[in-house]
């Protein structure tokens, strides 16, 4: 692409990088969370491609792979967590330790150490996300050819 | 014989939902509120979230979710199975 094209994207993939890591992170507090962060994080990839071509892409394709097993494996085992009570049970609730904040009743701003295993499950989904979305642009890109366009 | 069949069905069908039609609530207010109520009562309390929809995600319906995530694997699996590259 033109040079107009890269320098702009040069700016963007940064911002939406960290605009899809904010909604992750906040996806108990505000709207949003692990799918739909993990898909504006994943549109920085499609930029990528966009930009700067296949070549700029190309390497990315396991490390994707293994973020996404890793994103998948994480969630069960934060499922499993609570097998004590039920499956998916949210043991980290109003525990005290990280993400274990009670929260008051009613309506409130939100505090970020509140959610118990929520927070995590939505990191684990976000980065399931980021891999499987990233992972199918890159084979995509890969299946056109490989031709710099 | 089968215009018969087709007009029979469609019968039924304009039927049941005319009567459906004829027998709907008032717009805007919901009968079953049961699970909305619990859900503003409580979610905040065991889930100790303020987003209820991140509570029902993820803690309500944890099931629900782990079939949407095995939703997107089995799409990246698929998508890497018809554009792999094939030798020879």
């Amino acid at each position: 692409m033109s040079v107009v094209v890269r320098t702009i994207a040069r700016i963007l993939v940064p911002v939406a990088l960290l605009f899809g890591g904010y909604v992750i992170l906040h996806g108990h507090l505000t709207p949003g969370g692990g799918f739909q962060g993990g898909a504006v994080a994943a549109s920085a990839v499609a930029l990528l491609l966009v930009a700067f071509g296949t070549s700029a892409v190309k390497g990315l394709k396991s490390p994707f792979a293994v973020l996404e097993d890793l994103g998948g494996v994480a969630f069960v085992v934060l499922g499993f967590l609570g097998i004590g009570y039920t499956f998916f049970f949210n043991v980290l609730a109003g525990s005290g330790g990280l993400f274990g904040a009670p929260v008051a009743p009613g309506p409130n701003p939100g505090f970020l150490n509140t959610g118990g295993t929520l927070p995590l499950m939505n990191w684990a989904v976000g980065f399931k996300v980021i891999g499987g979305l990233g992972a199918v642009v890159v084979l995509f890109a890969l299946f056109g050819g490989g031709d710099d366009r | 014989m089968k215009r018969w069949v087709l007009l029979a069905a469609f019968l039924v069908v304009a039927g049941s939902l005319l009567l459906g039609a004829a027998r709907m609530r008032p717009f805007g207010a919901p009968r079953l509120d049961l699970m909305d109520r619990y859900f503003n009562a409580l979610s905040q309390g065991e889930a100790a979230t303020n987003n209820v929809v991140t509570a029902i995600v993820f803690d309500y319906r944890g099931y629900d979710t782990l079939g949407e995530a095995t939703v997107l694997f089995t799409a990246v699996v698929g998508v890497a199975l018809i554009l792999r590259r094939l030798k020879g």
